[in-house]
């Protein structure tokens, strides 16, 4: 589904993702952890195209087609979402609105008809369900005074909208309690299928007691240096990184 | 992010303006330029009474005294104004007497306009009194309205039909002497729409005139009178598009509102004027004179969406006369590319008790300068006044321009002035978030845009908040950068 070789991004004259190699297929689910500053969120952000940042080489290949190619609404439309770390708010505009718009936008791309009204309110309900998500925060607007929990709700309450192939999900576990934290996660989990896929980024092991990861990796210096099943990851929660960093001589 | 936009705003600036189609009509002009001799045709034209001749070359002697108001903060280019056509009407086959007999030329610019004059305002409830250049054409649900001793007709036929009502109102809120324009307008106005709403009769509909400028050069100088007697209610649309043209168009209305006693007016406006190309060639210049005057527990509301016109000089204002009135200003003005719009209100506090609300949303892309100008006066009588602004701005982009003059002027201790003020832009991550949920860059621009201008939306009928909606997007296209 996805596959990212020698992947070079910087900002501005600083070179942050160094030669990234990851392949990711349908039904798996990836976790990428590894200390602050060391290129996660950068991954995310690349990978769903934000123009802060420029792929200086490499290539990334997403459902068979040149992703770098892509603009951003198109990486969306085929199916690639961004869980935001920090999602941003936009006053005035609902989030029924948004999410009316956003959907129709995917199925018009797919050549499919724009839900109607009653399909669209039925659909929300539905989705809403998954992540115990107020229905009230609905008719707000994006995100906005929404508490950091609700937020993150949010965040998956959109992917679960708009079913993509493949959510990359940005420390979505931040800032969250500990029930936020397990309806967060349970909701990502139930919208699992052996055609989707899921990147998760974060740097907690307890995220990964309810999104079980086929795979681990560990991101530093902007590289993938070490990769691992589910157990890495509590060996990480354990050890910390000094063993792996030490081992990594660049 | 730079370069996807650059391709958007290719894309888009190839786009035309989308009203922007002439319709050849017949139409029947006098000479250009403006003398006696030019205004007492106008007025034989029109076939007016000797009292409407004097009053309009009392105004045009005066207005030869007056000069061009610069106060503004507006870049005018010279106008000629003996350069002008002041009069054309597209001139009929026959006498109208149904809306079959209606130049099929004409209805179709109206169908073009997406203005739906025949069974469809009837579902919508609202009635018509469709202005194409200077002359009525069509005037829908009369009868209806007559039955509840509601007058809506052309101003020229009020100054025939009901010349007390007229002359007793024409000029008591806005004098010929007010200002340049509206001394102009008092001389050579085409037309205009008269409505007077009896005492205590709260009208069943939403009483809607669409003007539209189209003999090519032919300034448009639309005079309104509305009356709303005693205990009375009135909702008033005004809507316009215009042709797209290259040379500019002079376009000087002139609005008046009588609130009396416990009367309630609202008076909305989405202007879509010509806003000249993406250079700065051609557009309208819109100069128009707004004001209404509310008598005692009166009420008057102005909502205004302008988004159009190559410069905007625009104050609706509202004389709060009597005790406990209310005044209230909602607008949000968008100005895109070489765009010029310096536009706000006028609340006059004179009475005890009355209170006044202004909400301004100011949206500035491409190279436009738009300024919000508000003057809240609390004149010494005006016993616990109250008053109420927000202005807020939003620009897209860095080489636009917003700016707020907001005026006080108090002279009662006992009034209470509230002023908040906000400025923001339009953030990457906000458009990047919306991009990342499959929305374009130019829809995404138009859903904060509408989201930001929500709550003035809000004050607008519901047809015309859709039509609104859509402009404020449509008017944004190619502006982000």
């Amino acid at each position: 589904m996805l596959k990212v070789e020698n992947l070079h991004a910087s900002v501005g004259d600083k070179e942050i993702l160094r030669g990234i190699n990851l392949e990711v297929k349908a039904g798996e689910v990836h976790a990428i952890m590894g200390p602050n500053g060391s290129g996660k969120s950068t991954l995310a952000s690349v990978l769903a195209g934000n123009e802060k940042f420029t792929v200086t080489a490499g290539e990334v290949t997403f459902m068979g087609e040149n992703l770098l190619e892509l603009p951003i609404e198109e990486r969306a439309r085929k199916g690639l979402f961004l869980g935001f770390q920090y999602p941003v708010e936009i006053p005035g505009v609902s989030m029924a609105n948004f999410m009316k718009i956003a959907v129709n936008e995917k199925r018009k791309y797919e050549g499919l008809e724009p839900l109607t009204a009653a399909e669209f309110l039925r659909l929300m309900r539905e989705k809403s369900a998954v992540v115990e998500l107020d229905s009230k925060l609905t008719a707000r607007a994006v995100n906005e005074g929404f508490s950091g929990g609700e937020k993150k709700k949010n965040e998956i309450f959109q992917m679960a909208m708009l079913e993509p192939k493949l959510s990359i999900l940005d420390e979505t576990d931040s800032g969250l309690d500990i029930d936020a934290l397990r309806i967060v996660a349970t909701g990502v989990t139930r919208l699992k299928t052996a055609e989707n896929a899921t990147v998760v980024i974060t740097h907690y092991q307890r995220l990964l007691d309810y999104i079980v990861p086929d795979f681990v990796h560990v991101l530093y210096k902007g590289r993938i240096i070490y990769s691992g099943d589910k157990s890495l990851a509590l060996k990480l929660e354990k050890e910390g990184y000094d063993w792996l960093i030490n081992d990594y001589k660049e | 992010m730079k370069e996807n936009n650059n391709d958007i705003i290719t894309s888009l600036e190839s786009k035309e303006y989308e009203y922007g189609f002439t319709t050849d009509i017949e139409t029947e002009t006098l000479p250009k330029g403006l003398n006696e001799g030019i205004v007492r045709a106008i007025s034989e034209k029109k076939g007016e009474p000797e009292w409407m001749m004097e009053y309009r070359l009392k105004a045009f002697r005066h207005w030869q005294t007056m000069s061009l108001p610069t106060w503004a903060h507006l870049d005018i280019p010279d106008i000629d104004f003996q350069d002008i056509i002041y009069y054309a009407e597209p001139k009929p086959k026959k006498k109208l007497g149904s809306m079959d007999e209606v130049d099929p030329e004409l209805k179709r610019t109206f169908d073009k306009l997406g203005i739906p004059l025949e069974e469809q305002m009837a579902l919508a409830g609202v009635a018509v009194d469709a202005v194409m250049d200077s002359v009525s054409v069509k005037t829908t649900f009369r009868e209806t309205l007559a039955e509840k001793g509601i007058i809506f007709c052309s101003i020229s036929e009020a100054i025939r039909e009901y010349p007390e009502l007229v002359r007793k109102y024409l000029g008591s809120v806005v004098s010929y002497a007010d200002n340049f324009y509206s001394a102009l307008n008092a001389a050579v106005f085409s037309d205009g729409s008269f409505c007077y709403i009896p005492k205590g009769v709260r009208c069943p509909m939403e009483l809607s005139t669409y003007f539209r400028i189209n003999a090519k050069g032919t300034g448009q100088f639309e005079r309104t009178l509305i009356v709303a007697d005693e205990g009375s209610y009135v909702s008033y649309l005004e809507g316009c598009t215009a042709p797209q043209r290259d040379e500019n168009q002079l376009h000087a209305a002139v609005v008046e509102i009588v609130v009396e006693n416990n009367a309630e007016v609202k008076y909305s406006t989405v202007q879509n004027w010509y806003p000249g190309d993406k250079e700065g060639k051609g557009g309208v210049y819109n100069f128009v004179t707004k004001r209404g005057l509310c008598r005692e527990n009166a009420r008057l509301s102005w909502t205004q969406v302008e988004t159009g016109s190559a410069i905007t000089w625009k104050y609706p204002s509202c004389v709060l006369a009597g005790d406990n009135s209310v005044g209230e200003f909602y607008s949000v003005a968008m100005t895109n590319n070489y765009q010029q719009a310096d536009t706000g209100t006028k609340m006059i506090h004179l009475g005890r008790n009355t209170r006044s609300r202004i909400v301004s949303k100011g949206i500035s892309a491409g190279r436009s300068q738009n300024s919000y100008r508000g003057l809240v006066k609390i004149a010494p009588k005006a016993e616990n006044a109250r008053n109420y602004s927000q202005c807020d701005s939003l620009l897209i982009g860095d080489k636009c321009g917003a700016h707020t003059f907001p005026h006080i002027d108090c002279r009662n201790k006992t009034a209470m002035l509230e002023h908040e003020a906000t400025t923001s832009k339009i953030s990457e991550d906000q458009l990047f978030y919306c991009n990342q949920r499959g929305i374009s860059t130019e829809d995404a621009v138009g859903l904060i845009v509408n989201g930001y201008a929500k709550e003035v939306l809000a004050k607008l009928p519901m047809e015309f908040a859709v039509e609104a909606q859509k402009l404020l997007a449509i008017s944004l296209e190619g502006s982000v950068g």
